[in-house]
This record gives C-alpha cells, sequence and structure tokens, in this order.
C-alpha cells in the first residue's frame, strides 16, 4: 500500500514528507517502546506510535523505518519535526488511538513486520 | 463479544482469572504508555500491552478493563499476577504482536456474524 | 583492545556521552550511523552497529554521570565500545536478564526502561562482553562482523 492509503485510511495529516506519499509500505509496527521496535520492527515498516519524542525519530532512522504515525491526534514539538526534516522520515498523525488504527490498516491489508515473538525468546 | 470468544478465536493463553472471562469486550485499548491508557480508555475495553509490571494491574482496575493481553509473548511478572489474581483482572497472553493481535481483535469487534 | 581476529584499524573516534541530558540522547548513534552508511557496508550491518550504540548511549543518558562511545573499524568488523564512570552494575547477571530494569519514570517517558536494552544489545551484536565495577562505572564491547550478517 502506498503511504497516500494509509493517509487516507487514517483520515491523517502529514507533517512531514508530503512529497513520499507515493513510498510503498507493506508492514507495520505498533508500540510505545522504542526497545521493542529497536528489538522487533523490521526495515521498510511503518511504526505506529503514541510517543512523540526525539527517540522516535532517532529509533526510526536507526532501523529505516518508511514512516512514523502518530496516534490520538498527537503532535511532535519543533525541534522533532525538524529533526525528521532532517533525517528524511515522514510523520503523520491521526485522530485514531493505537487500537483503532492498527485496526483500519489490518483491515486494508497492511500486515505486521514480524509474525510472533518465539516462545525461547519469551520474557522472565 | 465476551473474552472467552477472543481467547479461543485467537488462541490466547489464559494466565489468571480463568473464571472471569464471561465480561463484554466493548473495545479496545491499544498502547504501553500508562498514562495514556489512564487517560483515553474506556470501561468495557480489552487492553493490549506489552507491559509486565504490576501497575498495569493498578490500570486495568480502576479504568474497569475486561482485561489485560500482553503481546510478544511476554509473560507478566510474579507480582503482577499475584495482584490480577486479586483483583480478578484476566490477563492474557500473545505471541504475536501488538499491530497484528490488534488488526485481528479489531476485526472481531466490528464483524457481526 | 582490538580482538584477535583484527589487524589493521581503518577508522577511529570517540564521542562523548553527558549523563543526564535527555535532549541529546541518540545524536551520537546517530552520528556513528551517517559515517557507517557512507562507508559501502550491508544495511543491515549499518543497522544493528547503530542499534547497539543507540541502546548503548540511552544507557548512559539513563544511569551514568558521563561516559564515551567509541568507534574502531577494522578490516573484518565494527567494534563499539561503550565505557561510562557511573554507578555500575551490581549484578551483571540479573541487569541481562529481558525485562529487569531500574529505570526512572523518566526514562520510561521516553520509551525505554522496559529491561530491553542490554538484551538487545547482546542479541544484534555478533560478539558482546560486558563488565562493571560498583560506584566506577561501566564497560560495554560489541562487535558487529562486517560481512556475515545474521
Amino acid at each position: 500500500m502506498k503511504l497516500r492509503e494509509v493517509k487516507e485510511i487514517l483520515n491523517a495529516e502529514v507533517i512531514v514528507g508530503e512529497d513520499k506519499l507515493d513510498m510503498e509500505v507493506k508492514t507495520a509496527f505498533g508500540a510505545d517502546l522504542m526497545s521493542d521496535v529497536l528489538a522487533f520492527a523490521k526495515a521498510g515498516s511503518i511504526l505506529l506510535t503514541g510517543l512523540t519524542n526525539d527517540q522516535v525519530i532517532r529509533t526510526a532512522d536507526i532501523l529505516d523505518i518508511a514512516a512514523i504515525v502518530l496516534v490520538r491526534g498527537k503532535k511532535a514539538n519543533t525541534e522533532t519535526i525538524s529533526l525528521a526534516k532532517d533525517l528524511k522520515i515522514p510523520i503523520m498523525t491521526t485522530k485514531y488511538i493505537l487500537f483503532e488504527t492498527a485496526g483500519r490498516l489490518y483491515a486494508k491489508g497492511m500486515v505486521g513486520c514480524v509474525e510472533k515473538v518465539d516462545n525461547a525468546n519469551a520474557r522472565n | 463479544m465476551d473474552i472467552e470468544t477472543i481467547v479461543k478465536k485467537l488462541n490466547l493463553k489464559v494466565r489468571c482469572a480463568a473464571a472471569n472471562l464471561k465480561k463484554t469486550v466493548s473495545g479496545g485499548y491499544t498502547g504501553d504508555l500508562l498514562s495514556d491508557v489512564m487517560a483515553k480508555s474506556h470501561e468495557g475495553d480489552i487492553w493490549i500491552t506489552r507491559q509486565v509490571h504490576q501497575n498495569i494491574v493498578a490500570v486495568a482496575s480502576l479504568k474497569d478493563h475486561a482485561g489485560i493481553i500482553l503481546v510478544n509473548s511476554c509473560e507478566p511478572a510474579p507480582d503482577t499476577l499475584e495482584r490480577a489474581i486479586q483483583e480478578n483482572i484476566p490477563i492474557m497472553v500473545s505471541e504475536m504482536n501488538a499491530f497484528e493481535l490488534t488488526g485481528k481483535i479489531f476485526h472481531l469487534l466490528t464483524t457481526k456474524d | 583492545m582490538p580482538t584477535q581476529e583484527t589487524d589493521h584499524i581503518s577508522y577511529q573516534r570517540s564521542f562523548y556521552v553527558e549523563g543526564g541530558n535527555f535532549n541529546y540522547a541518540g545524536t551520537v548513534s546517530t552520528s556513528i550511523k551517517s559515517i557507517l552508511k557512507q562507508m559501502d557496508l550491508p544495511n543491515d550491518v549499518v543497522r544493528k552497529s547503530a542499534l547497539v550504540s543507540y541502546e548503548s548511549e540511552i544507557n548512559i543518558v539513563s544511569y551514568a554521570r558521563k561516559g564515551v562511545i567509541k568507534l574502531s573499524i577494522y578490516s573484518d568488523i565494527i567494534q563499539i565500545e561503550a565505557i561510562d564512570e557511573g554507578p555500575g552494575i551490581p549484578n551483571i547477571e540479573l541487569a541481562m536478564q529481558e525485562g529487569y530494569s531500574t529505570a526512572t519514570q523518566q526514562i520510561r517517558e521516553m520509551g525505554f526502561g522496559a529491561g530491553m536494552g542490554l538484551y538487545n544489545i547482546k542479541s544484534f551484536s555478533d560478539k558482546f562482553d560486558i563488565s562493571s565495577e560498583v560506584g566506577k562505572g561501566t564497560y560495554l564491547k560489541m562487535i558487529i562482523n562486517k560481512f556475515s550478517s545474521r
């Protein structure tokens, strides 16, 4: 699916990367904990998150995440937005909560970027 | 739809409060930031998260969630489990990630069968 | 100390990391990534290196007074060392466990502190060493192979 369709499905507002809406994205990862994103998310996925600080942008940069979707109407501050511009990472914001965001994208055929987490790595 | 149906359809592992699975799930909330969950989730939501510490039970109890599902095969910490048993809040575990599990639950809740 | 399989060092740079300053957390790792990107290395090698550097950097900012991240590039490997002056880790085995954390609320609000940091560092490194002295600091050494990726 193109980033443009993600935008339409989520009625999202593009904050950074209006010129990148024709980019193709196939998978998604939703999380508020960046260490989980680092552990499991894959290059080229979109990241759905309720966290809006610099660490989201840096995490996305490190993993070559295709784009960031901020959920439940959250906006990033100006410094964070300019960091995303510098690192050329598209950001959009949607009014939907993460539950609804993931649900709507999943219903349109977007899949998760990891299927299951092996029990061998189970925590504790 | 009750929790039991979701448990069966999505092959979730029930870790506690197995006798309390008849509660109706009216919606869902996915997230790991406790303050967000406190602010935006609703009574009757099934809460999908990867947080395992015992504060999740307090949040779920305060907000009257139907139950908690831990993703990525995360297991509740021992004191979390203990507290959830006391409060009779079902905790389930899924090997799916939050996106995929949310997608499936959203589908179950929005599709009339 | 270079590892035994390395002989020739082609690049070395140290970056200062200030403890407690969350405004700059991650800037070193962003720089390391852009340095590695220019070196014509496989993408996943660049990602893994940046990832272990980033988790180490977050650890220094979160727990130490100050630290240094040292990037050394040898013919076959990328070596990243994170050396800090701080409280040290009393029980390394426990700290390495996935899910174990002593993080503050501030760290958790940044999206870290879920007890995944050292675990991620270990699992994304091809070779990993850790030593720590309570009251002095912690030393991490991460090695990423340049050409054989996971």
